[in-house]
């Protein structure tokens, strides 16, 4: 149809903005385990603030490495490392964290040093794995699948190797306060606060979208395209090593285990939250939405005292259905156009 | 292959000795706010080539489409050998015997020759497993008959575009159509490798297939095809035999109008040289690429397509810089490895390829507008100046008229000529003192072409340096104070617009 002219005479259905439509899903969804609440527990599910309050604690973590995810998403890739760089990344930052009452200290002479050090040490660590992320990527031109897969492994082996698997403890108490109480949920908004304003009014943030709608129209308007990826990435990463920090101070514990998963979440919060994997497409909105539907979901599921087992078999059909309505609406489009 | 039932109509047909091969009548088709067809008739007669002419959107391309069963009309009636048919998809024109060539070829890069041919019809050995030796011999016959020098094992991505086009005739010969649809064939392939496809076609005619033919190339029309039936605005205007009509007939008859309103160049007052190239070279691409342009003046690139035009453009702006040679803007010597240095000496670059390398289809029209002009400020406290930058391209948007309600529409939603509005909007923005454009009206109606004839106009006025390439002549010559043409990446001429004529150029570039 390609030699008929359109002139949008009219002006584009558009119904509702995107962003409201997931958030009618969220609360679709709540109102689902309410009914069920009442029906099965004989309790409400969303009249429990302690119950709410841990759900959101649970999601923060993968909400911020969502956040990063999503802009990564947005330029057309993927980023499967962010898990393994939240277990590295508290490994590392956790072995300078330590405090001197403990007396088998992994570096003893590294105790009760001043909280900056581990902070500046887990955001530069995730930095440095988001920007080889990048580099790999934006560089020699290798898929992002599987850039950031080799990071998954490897930040993994490193987060073992680091202690032959041993668990590091016993944190300062003004590293712990990171973790403590409400702390990550705030640090959880506030990344997604800058990063939704750095994505819809910033020139990084146009750059973000252009190349993810069409990477060598971005180049040729002037936009350093590998530069910019790598940018997008070492965020990614540092994102990343934040929830690894956050994490590890939450827990006040590091193990190599840690962040099992977490990659898969995010990028499944972003998906559900609107971002179109094929590029271009994506609001933070959008996936602070998805990450609180995931863990609604999964706190649903754990207060209908569902076996852990559904929960994951859920959560995978909600995935692809996510993905399958992306590109129901893509295809809707392009039929009109 | 084409289905039984098709074979005993065949047979009915041959019977009847009808004039035409194929009738349509009375078709309409229309698609949400457009209109495409309106009571559009065709006849084809069998062995001839029928070429179907018309300015972009004057519905040859749904008329294909409708033929080739992709599209169903929402009126009127189709007869094939006199028989009244259904096209349900365009497998089911396929087995009626109507096969389409592919503008954008259809086959698969990592499959031989010969799979592809045969796909879907592969021959078995005892096994049931696929013959490949037969399969190879199947395809050696078939080659031998259109004289095609291709090796049936080869893998498709080995082969030239031409070739590719000869393997798709091939495969569409093997289906035993009666009726091919060629859609601009020859849009990517050289002069040498046009000749030998005419002759594959004037092979076809004299088997007796019919042949639906689309170009935009008038030389073209006269040596290939008989009959030839005009459209505008998705309603018929005649047919006609290539003997009897001229080349300018044909252009009134799509234009529907006198063309010499079309090419309105004002003059403009040249000025002093703000770009001067020497020795530019690619090796492999092109050589020893030498000129000067100067403020206000529309330097004109002509040349066949694969004579390098584009990749000078490229090499200028940075896109794939040239190796050796040296490029001056205002005097001084600079270095171009990337688009932002090019933007950073003021030149600006509208690609040929709109969908390729110009729109970001999913983003709005804004959004497609702004983001070159970014570069160079609107950014206030970190933030870009939204509300400054959505002031400009509104009246963006009112110069060049484009047709849309708002800004935030997605740039998808525009018509071709519309998409190259904002494009072009993008580059003016950035306020270039250099504007090289790429086929700047290549696929747009006439209206909107001509408005950006008036526009390259004026932006000369103004005393920006204009490169245009184009693959139409009378623009070229209509627009250009001069004119450089290229054969096979090198310069082999620039004409002054007193001197320049269509056979001018045509003989510097095919020389």
């Amino acid at each position: 149809m390609d030699n008929v002219q359109i002139e949008p005479v009219k002006r584009q259905r558009r119904g509702l903005p995107q962003e409201l439509n997931i958030l009618l899903v969220l609360v679709a969804v709540a109102l689902v385990f309410e009914i069920l609440g009442w029906i099965f527990q004989g309790q409400s599910f969303l009249m429990n603030t302690r119950r709410l309050t841990i759900m959101i604690l649970q999601v923060s973590v993968v909400g911020i490495i969502a956040i990063g995810v999503t802009q990564v998403i947005i330029t057309g890739g993927i980023d499967l490392s962010s898990g393994s760089v939240v277990a590295m990344t508290a490994m590392i930052t956790m072995s300078v964290a330590q405090s001197g009452d403990y007396a088998r200290a992994m570096y003893p002479a590294l105790t009760d040093l001043p909280v900056m050090v581990p902070l500046a040490v887990g955001l530069g660590l995730g930095l440095i794995a988001g920007m080889i992320n990048g580099a790999l990527i934006a560089l020699t031109g290798i898929p992002p699948f599987i850039a950031t897969l080799g990071m998954m492994v490897t930040a993994r082996g490193i987060a073992k190797w680091y202690t032959k698997g041993q668990p590091i403890s016993f944190p300062t108490d003004s590293f712990a306060a990171i973790g403590s109480g409400a702390w990550p949920v705030f640090i959880f908004l506030a990344v997604a606060l800058i990063f939704h304003i750095a994505l819809r009014y910033t020139r990084y943030g146009k750059f973000t979208y252009a190349i993810g709608a069409n990477p060598q129209a971005a180049r040729v308007s002037g936009i350093n395209v590998q530069r910019h990826l790598i940018k997008v990435y070492a965020i990614a990463g540092l994102l990343a090593g934040l929830a690894g920090i956050v994490t590890a101070a939450r827990a006040e514990t590091a193990q190599a285990g840690m962040g099992m998963m977490y990659e898969l979440d995010a990028i499944a919060a972003a998906v559900i939250g609107g971002t179109s994997l094929s590029g271009g497409r994506g609001r933070i909105f959008g996936t602070v939405i998805g990450t609180l539907i995931l863990g609604l979901m999964m706190s649903g599921f754990t207060f209908l005292r569902v076996d852990a087992f559904y929960q994951e078999i859920v959560k995978g059909v909600i995935i692809v259905a996510a993905v399958v309505a992306d590109t129901f609406r893509q295809n809707a489009r392009s039929k009109k156009a | 292959m084409v289905s039984k039932t098709t074979l005993e109509a065949i047979e009915r047909y041959k019977e009847k000795s009808l004039p035409y091969i194929l009738e349509i009548e009375g078709i309409r088709k229309e698609f949400p706010g457009v209109v495409a067809l309106d009571d559009v008739q065709f006849r084809l007669r069998p062995g001839s080539v029928h070429a179907l002419m018309g300015e972009n959107g004057a519905g040859k391309s749904t008329l294909m489409k409708i033929i080739a069963g992709i599209y169903t009309p929402d009126r009127g009636t189709i007869r094939l050998r006199g028989e009244e048919v259904v096209l349900a998809s365009p497998l089911d024109a396929l087995e009626q015997g109507i096969a389409m060539i592919h503008q954008e070829l259809a086959l698969m890069d990592w499959m031989t020759v010969a799979e592809n041919i045969w796909i879907r019809r592969e021959p078995k050995n005892a096994l049931g497993l696929i013959d490949h030796r037969k399969m190879t011999q199947m395809t050696r016959e078939l080659f031998a008959q259109l004289r095609l020098k291709i090796d049936p094992t080869a893998q498709i991505s080995t082969l030239t575009v031409a070739q590719r086009q000869m393997v798709e005739i091939a495969k569409a010969v093997s289906h035993r159509s009666q009726v091919l649809i060629m859609d601009e064939p020859t849009s990517a392939i050289t002069e040498t490798e046009v000749d030998h496809l005419f002759e594959i076609i004037r092979d076809l005619k004299a088997r007796g297939v019919a042949i639906v033919y689309i170009t935009h190339k008038m030389n073209e029309l006269f040596e290939i095809a008989d009959e030839f039936s005009v459209f505008r605005d998705g309603k018929y205007v005649g047919t006609h035999t290539s003997t009897d009509v001229t080349r300018d007939d044909i252009i009134r008859m799509m234009v529907g109008r006198e063309i010499t309103e079309m090419f309105p160049k004002e003059e403009a007052e040249i000025g002093d040289v703000i770009m001067s190239v020497e020795n530019l070279s690619l090796p492999g691409t092109f050589h020893g690429i030498t000129f000067d342009l100067r403020r206000g003046e529309i330097l004109g690139l002509a040349g066949l397509v694969g004579s390098g035009r584009s990749n000078v453009a490229e090499a200028l702006f940075g896109v794939t810089p040239a190796t050796e040679g040296k490029i001056r803007i205002a005097g001084r010597d600079v270095t171009i490895a990337s688009p932002a240095d090019a933007m950073r000496e003021g030149m600006a670059l509208l690609t040929e390829d709109r969908k390729a390398t110009g729109c970001f289809l999913p983003l709005t029209i804004l959004e497609n507008m702004q983001i070159a002009a970014l570069h160079e400020g609107h950014v206030k406290l970190g933030c870009v100046d939204e509300r400054g930058m959505t002031n400009l391209c509104l009246e963006m948007k009112d110069k060049l008229r484009i047709k849309t309600p708002n800004l935030d529409e997605r740039i998808e939603n525009l018509s071709g000529g519309n998409q190259q509005k904002v494009l072009i909007a993008r580059w003016l923005l950035t306020k270039p003192k250099i504007l090289i454009l790429d086929e700047p009206t290549r696929g747009i109606d006439v209206g909107a072409k001509a408005e950006i004839h008036r526009l390259i106009s004026r932006l000369a006025q103004q005393g920006v340096a204009v490169i245009m390439i184009s693959s139409e002549l009378p623009e070229v010559l209509g627009m250009s104070d001069r004119i450089m043409v290229m054969h096979e990446g090198h310069m082999t001429g620039i004409l002054d617009r007193a001197e320049a004529t269509q056979v001018k150029i045509m003989e510097l570039a095919a020389r």
